[in-house]
């Protein structure tokens, strides 16, 4: 096995007297498609807003390729290829279409000299050449000048996909991509991510979507109340007692012997 | 030559454009700034004083409230935006109050009763720096500074994310936009020849304000719409019945708020026209 692309370890966070994530490790190895589970409010996006850092972690460490990230500035950890989508789309909704994919690129493109450009007035710029190719690879059909509020929430969710990907990422996060899509839109998401992970991208998602899991996952990580119950195939997850009863229930008061 | 009041109006459309973009810079990127009447005084008192007591000439007594008001624009950028919304429209006010106020108390600024600018810019001088500071401002909305600046505008978060320096963009653009409210303030001293604290009111931060609001934030129009309608409507409304044009101004922009609530140019709007021109022009 190759070295870890991602290292999450011993990771806690509580909010005031909440403990939100307790002692959370697992890693993901490159061009892996790791999928992360639970009910809700067990603490998966909370995982992602610490992997982007939008909250500090508290105790625990983070390391992307070697590099420790834990207490890195939010901003420096997207140039080091850690990019994400959001569970409720978050793209900026007065930019236009591609304007939001170019905003994907800004951290290759943040020198001066490519600040000052007016890509606007330029028809042939290979910033916006490129923007135009990816929209096309995942098959999006719309005007990219058309502002992004007024379009349909499948198409929003992908040009999400699309902008978190511009970033050439290693490891890519998403929060509930499938989340909102029919069955067809949902299979069409499981090939695009199938194909950009056999271009070395490591994918991390999280998703209620249980086909969907198991149709694109190699591994997956399920979270209850804050602390990694399971870890293993999709295959596994299905038989095992202390997942079934963190999402069903279960007969006595304590699941946790089985963690 | 021009008219003495078709210049009038020229000379004041010219210094009301500066002034809005200047404020627009802040808005683009989400900060409201409802001081601007301070950045524009400064640029005015700063040119004045470098021309009257210092001699420079008028290109570099014009620079020196410039770059005076940009200074100031970038030092006061650091508590404004510790600030945030409301909070933020406050504090910008309060700012442009303290400046008034230190004009006010200080004698060799001419205190209350204002001061005389000897040297005299035309209005041709007016419209080349109108037109260079539109120039400008397109130019950066049609560059990447202005998409980030716009990005920041609609999610902060996201555009750290992103990679954006967000603090940066915030700082950059209340120093730019300081300049070219100073740039409208040094201007109008060498034009008008007289200025006094009592013109940079509280009323005309939250006219400018309103120029750039109810043109549109979203693209570089807007200023240049909202200025232009804010200036033009009352003096096209003097033609017609004088004592009611303030009522049917107000009624407009009501309507204009309830209407068209993102500002009057948005970026839609703009995307269609092209589209239209495009597909007219094509064939």
């Amino acid at each position: 096995m190759s070295d870890p692309i991602l290292q999450i370890s011993n990771v806690s966070k509580s909010f005031g007297g909440l403990k939100v994530l307790e002692d959370v490790s697992f890693n993901l190895t490159p061009g892996q498609r790791f999928g992360l589970i639970g009910p809700n409010g067990a603490g998966k996006t909370t995982v992602f807003n610490l992997l982007s850092g939008v909250y500090a972690v508290d105790r625990g460490s983070v390391v992307l390729a070697g590099k420790d990230i834990t207490n890195l500035p939010i901003r420096e950890r997207i140039g080091l290829g850690l990019s994400r989508s959001f569970q409720n789309i978050r793209l900026m909704p007065h930019l236009s279409v591609i304007e939001n994919v170019l905003m994907g690129q800004h951290c290759q493109s943040s020198q001066i000299t490519e600040m000052l450009k007016p890509i606007n007035w330029m028809k042939n710029n290979k910033w916006k050449q490129r923007a135009m190719e990816t929209l096309e690879n995942a098959g999006l059909k719309v005007d990219p000048g058309s502002t992004v509020g007024e379009l349909p929430y499948g198409v929003r969710k992908k040009i999400e996909v699309v902008r978190a990907l511009m970033s050439k990422p290693s490891v890519l996060m998403l929060d509930e991509p499938a989340a909102g899509l029919n069955a067809r839109e949902t299979s069409e998401l499981a090939d695009f991510l199938h194909e950009i992970s056999t271009r070395n991208v490591t994918l991390l998602l999280v998703e209620h979507d249980m086909n969907f899991i198991h149709a694109l996952c190699e591994r997956v990580a399920v979270l209850n109340f804050g602390s990694k119950i399971f870890e293993g195939t999709p295959k596994e997850v299905n038989r095992d007692k202390a997942v079934l009863e963190a999402y069903l229930g279960t007969s006595t008061l304590e699941a946790s012997d089985a963690a | 030559m021009m008219g003495g009041y078709v210049e009038g109006i020229i000379a004041i459309l010219c210094i009301n454009l500066m002034f809005a973009y200047g404020v627009y810079l802040t808005a683009a990127s989400g900060q409201l700034n409802l001081g601007g009447a301070g950045f524009q005084a400064i640029g005015a008192y700063v040119a004045g004083v470098c021309s009257n007591s210092l001699g420079f000439p008028i290109f570099f007594s014009v620079l020196g409230g410039v770059l005076g008001a940009g200074l100031i624009g970038f030092l006061i950028s650091f508590p404004v935006l510790r600030t945030r919304g409301v909070y933020m429209v406050l504090a910008t006010f309060a700012f442009a109050l303290v400046v008034s106020g230190v004009i006010l108390n200080t004698d060799f600024l001419g205190g209350a009763t204002g001061m005389v600018v000897t040297a005299y810019t035309p209005v041709e001088v007016l419209i080349l720096a109108t037109l260079l500071t539109i120039l400008l401002v397109f130019w950066l909305m049609a560059s990447r500074i202005g998409l980030v600046m716009r990005a920041v505008h609609d999610d902060d978060v996201v555009s750290e994310i992103m990679g954006v320096n967000v603090r940066g963009v915030q700082v950059f653009a209340f120093t730019l936009g300081g300049a070219l409210a100073g740039l409208s303030g040094a201007l109008y001293a060498h034009h008008y020849s007289f200025i006094e604290a009592q013109y940079f009111s509280a009323l005309l931060s939250i006219f400018v304000l309103l120029f750039v609001l109810i043109g549109g934030t979203q693209t570089a129009w807007g200023p240049l719409f909202g200025a232009s309608f804010f200036t033009l409507v009352p003096e096209v409304l003097r033609l017609g019945d004088t004592e009611w044009r303030y009522v049917i101004f107000g009624i407009l922009i009501v309507l204009m708020m309830i209407f068209r609530p993102e500002g009057i140019i948005t970026r839609t709007l703009v995307h269609r026209v092209i589209m239209v021109f495009n597909r007219s022009g094509g064939h």
